[in-house]
């Protein structure tokens, strides 16, 4: 099949960018998303142009370095899928395929469609964690955890950290990643000493990286491509106002 | 020269518990001062820097990656082993050692392998207390299952996400050490070469990716955790930006390369579909438990699969190994697949693919259960193929998946240079010709968690070592011979991008240095790899600077030591003249094609030292003593 790609250039954080056409004639509809870019690359390098920069590594849906925009959609047309694990087939012959970066008042653009995700690693080192050194911990059949809710922390923490629920939001906030973070360890047996630093510590961070607060649209569980579900903000707003109670908003 | 592992002496069960009691522990108000590089922040090197940090080290951690949880360790599925024996189905330390030793096909060292058995247990422990959400029962404790290549079920797992589960609890204790300013974490920095001054390791110089700039960094230790280098073989189940650069350059400064023609084919990977192909999705061996695999009994039987009746479908696992049945291990469950394919019994428009077919599972269990156990990975499977799983069976194909070889360690984890320590997948400890699923998570965790930092303790334990300033000229040279080769590499100005040479490398190492293996084969590759090597070095092509983000570069570097790297994988492959594990000589098998070692010729060790591009590396023996376990022909049947 034929597509007629139009794609985000930006040779850095500070140059200007723009949208640049690109015609593919020769893509089998076998083929994933990414492995169509490879193709533009690769005919690009021969042709003495530098190929589109975008970030993949394991190219199976879990390790969350892909992430494009496409067609105004984080991961694109189909839901509960990444970048990567999104194929041909879903495209039909003749699409005008329109590719840009996750943007986000807290993702800086690196390079073309490469941006800068630091933010969500200091979200998570500011208490995304359970203090347990090596040597301290009890036989792990010590604490049965009830298996609806051991469930529902493996539900939170399906998580690739992709940015995804950023880029799709109109606020730019980042709830859905820090909601399924925090919960995922707040809902633990093993997570109850911390749990309410935790939760204002890593909600102090997003606010202090930029990111905007939750107005209910919603548009990040639908960008998810684990399917994490804003029932998650909820329990951390919950989780927070007891906190905030408790403690004070002061972490 | 006589390598030395090491190895402690005494009852096995003793061992690694004397080791720790005998460590003379270094000062808390010293340790400080002991400044760790660790190259790498998957789960072993990970584990280790989060670790180290809580001992209270000094640790700088690099990875290329802009976020340590996108290490390739995200990647796996099915599970961890430990000897837990919770199920009550009389599993052990010593069972597990046995299972390790024999999957290994008896080329492992008994005591590293006793010692990954006994840690296995504390593994999860510390996971746990991490909030790593293993599956559960209804009664809240935690559910197993089984894997290939062992009778009991000890396997771990977190839906099909252990890896994820397992990295992102080791990336939260290495958060909480961060956020205490006792790891220094270095983001998108690629080591491209290790610095060694009066044969100790002092440090590495690495590439920040963002800039091009080369950087010195000097360590009291170096710790390389840079996992596995399948994708020599160009398409493999690992991550696009695995490499074998970290490792192979230290082998260039004199560390020793163990066994690198152990290399694992996985059975359970989705077909190749066409050129475009730029990596193989592994379908996690989990599914063997309840998945049947197949072929027609016929060749060229090109019918739907779901119209080819019962009597006509040769189920060849079930038939060949009735004990094991769909559970043998990897290597021999692949060579089973490539053996049926070679009659022409293979499906798929290729021929080379086999059935996996859930309809007898779900017939007996229901389609829920199915779906709870394998939901994600049949939405995989169907996003990937078009084709759904629970009402056609699926198609697989084996595939390069993990490698075995490594650096060579002794039981300290350190390579032949001082100073050097070597974990994960990037060793050779362990499995020996073949490893057993759910073994790799284990291993990575157990060198990190567990022996990295006790083995580290003991070689600090003989004093700080001489600090050496970046400004020393060992330093510089590497700086300086890190660029320039990649001023090299922009200078060729040919006409093949650096993907174009990667592949068909890969392909030289499938043809003849993959499944089957024989003299000629591996006498040709060598051949054809200096011959691509020599037109890479003339012909390729690289857009864009070295000064910004370039991609290209980044892949050119690392194709250029694949190329060299491949040359002595087919060496090994060569010299062992033997079959064992997943290194299958077609020159060395039984009547019924099993593999057949020679345990009086080739019970050794292979650790190779580097002599120049494209000369001899020369062949060092580390003997391989049994004292517990009896060598045996390794049976499935
Ligand atoms: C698809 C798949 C499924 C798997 N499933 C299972 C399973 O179910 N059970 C099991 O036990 N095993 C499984 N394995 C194997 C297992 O995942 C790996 O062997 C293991 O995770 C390797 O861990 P590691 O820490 O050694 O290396 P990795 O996780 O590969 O980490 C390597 C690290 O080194 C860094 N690095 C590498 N080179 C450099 C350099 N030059 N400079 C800077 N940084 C560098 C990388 O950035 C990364 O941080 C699977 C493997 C694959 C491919
Ligand atoms: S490349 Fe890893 S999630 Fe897409």
């Amino acid at each position: 099949m034929k597509v007629k790609l139009h794609i985000w250039r930006q040779n850095g954080p500070n140059d200007k960018g723009k949208m640049v056409d690109y015609n593919l004639d020769n893509v089998s509809s076998d083929m994933s998303f990414l492995e169509m870019l490879d193709i533009l690359n690769e005919d690009l390098i021969l042709k003495g142009e530098e190929p589109v920069v975008f970030e993949h590594d394991c190219r199976e849906g879990i390790c969350g370095s892909c992430g494009l925009v496409i067609n105004g959609k984080p991961h694109g047309p189909e839901s509960g899928t990444t970048t990567c694990q999104l194929h041909m087939r879903k495209f039909k012959d003749g699409d005008d395929i329109f590719v840009e970066p996750f943007r986000s008042k807290a993702f800086s653009i690196v390079k073309d469609l490469m941006v800068d995700r630091s933010a969500y690693d200091r979200i998570q080192q500011s208490g995304g964690f359970i203090s347990a050194n090596v040597g301290s911990a009890p036989d792990a059949n010590a604490i049965p955890i009830a298996k609806n809710i051991a469930d529902l922390a493996m539900d939170a923490a399906a998580c690739i950290g992709c940015g995804a629920c950023a880029a799709a939001c109109p606020n730019g906030s980042a709830m859905l990643f820090v909601a399924a973070k925090s919960s995922q360890l707040n809902l633990l047996p093993q997570g109850q000493p911390e749990k309410n630093k935790r939760v204002r510590a890593m909600i102090n961070q997003m606010e202090k990286e930029g990111f905007g607060g939750c107005s209910n649209y919603y548009e990040c569980e639908a960008a998810c491509p684990k399917n994490i579900s804003v029932r998650f903000i909820a329990k951390m707003n919950r989780d927070y106002f007891v906190a905030v109670v408790k403690e004070g908003t002061k972490v | 020269m006589k390598l030395d592992g090491k190895v402690p002496s005494g009852p096995i069960e003793k061992r690694w518990s004397k080791y720790i009691a005998d460590l003379k522990p270094v000062n808390p108000a010293n340790k400080r001062k002991f400044k760790v590089i660790v190259i790498g922040t998957g789960l072993a090197g990970g584990a280790a820097a989060a670790t180290l940090a809580e001992l209270g080290y000094n640790v700088h951690a690099f990875t290329y990656h802009d976020s340590p949880r996108r290490a390739h360790s995200i990647a796996a599925q099915g599970g961890i082993n430990a000897a837990k024996n919770y199920q009550n189905d009389a599993d052990s330390v010593w069972r597990l050692f046995y299972d390790t030793v024999k999957g290994g096909d008896f080329r492992s060292r008994e005591s590293n392998v006793y010692r990954l058995a006994e840690v296995s247990a504390n593994i999860i422990d510390q996971s746990v207390s991490q909030g790593v959400p293993f599956a559960r029962e209804y009664g809240g404790y935690l559910a197993n299952r089984s894997f290939g290549g062992a009778l009991v079920s000890r396997t771990f797992y977190a839906r099909g996400q252990t890896g994820q589960q397992l990295l992102l609890g080791v990336y939260s204790a290495l958060n909480r050490q961060i956020s205490l300013g006792k790891v220094t974490m270095h983001n998108r920095k690629e080591m491209l070469d290790v610095v060694i001054v009066d044969g100790r390791a002092v440090g590495v110089v690495v590439r920040d990716l963002l800039t091009g700039k080369m950087e010195s960094h000097y360590g009291d230790a170096v710790v390389l955790a840079t996992g596995g280098y399948a994708n020599t073989y160009f398409l493999s189940t690992n991550a696009q930006h695995c490499n074998v650069t970290a490792t192979y350059r230290a082998y260039k400064k004199g560390a020793f390369f163990a066994n690198p023609c152990f290399t694992q084919i996985h059975p359970t990977c989705i077909p190749v579909s066409g050129e475009h192909q730029s990596k193989l999705t592994l379908m996690s061996e989990s599914l063997r438990n309840d998945g049947r695999i197949w072929v027609p009994k016929a060749t060229n039987d090109k019918r739907n699969p779901n119209d080819i009746p019962e009597s006509e479908r040769d189920y060849y696992l079930e038939r060949m190994y009735p004990s094991y049945g769909n559970l043998a291990p990897r290597d021999i469950s692949s060579r089973a697949a490539k053996r049926v394919c070679d009659e022409g019994r293979g499906v798929n428009a290729t021929g080379n693919a086999v059935y996996l077919d859930f309809s007898d599972a779900i017939q007996r269990l229901g389609q829920q259960v199915i779906a709870d156990r394998y939901g994600n990975l049949f939405e995989m499977y169907e996003r990937i193929t078009g084709v759904d799983p629970y009402n056609n069976p699926m198609m697989i194909y084996p595939a390069l998946h993990y490698t075995m070889g490594g650096l060579w360690v002794d039981y300290n984890l350190m390579s032949n240079i001082e100073g050097l320590f070597v974990l994960g997948e990037a060793n050779f400890s362990d499995h020996g010709a073949n490893r057993l699923g759910a073994s790799a998570l284990m291993q990575g965790l157990s060198d990190g968690y567990f022996v990295l930092p006790n083995t580290i303790n003991s070689y600090f334990g003989k004093g700080k070592p001489q600090t050496i300033s970046t400004d020393h000229p060992e330093f510089k040279k590497s700086e300086v011979e890190a660029n320039e080769r990649i001023n090299k590499l922009i200078a060729i100005n040919g006409k093949e991008t650096p993907t174009h040479f990667h592949r068909r490398l890969g392909k030289i190492m499938w043809d003849h240095v993959g499944m089957a293996r024989n003299e000629q084969g591996l006498k040709l590759a060598i051949e054809k790899i200096r011959e691509l090597r020599e037109e890479f070095w003339q012909n390729l092509k690289i857009v864009g600077t070295a000064s910004n983000i370039n991609p290209v570069i980044e892949k050119a570097n690392r194709v250029a030591d694949f190329m060299e790297f491949a040359e002595l994988l087919a060496y090994d492959a060569l010299e062992r003249d033997e079959s064992c594990g997943a290194h299958f000589r077609e020159e060395h098998q039984t009547e019924e094609g099993e593999a057949k070692r020679n345990d009086a010729d080739f019970s050794f060790v292979s650790a190779w030292e580097y002599k120049g591009i494209g000369e001899r590396p020369d062949m060092h023996k580390e003997e391989l003593n049994f004292e517990f376990i009896h060598l045996a022909e390794r049976s499935y049947k």
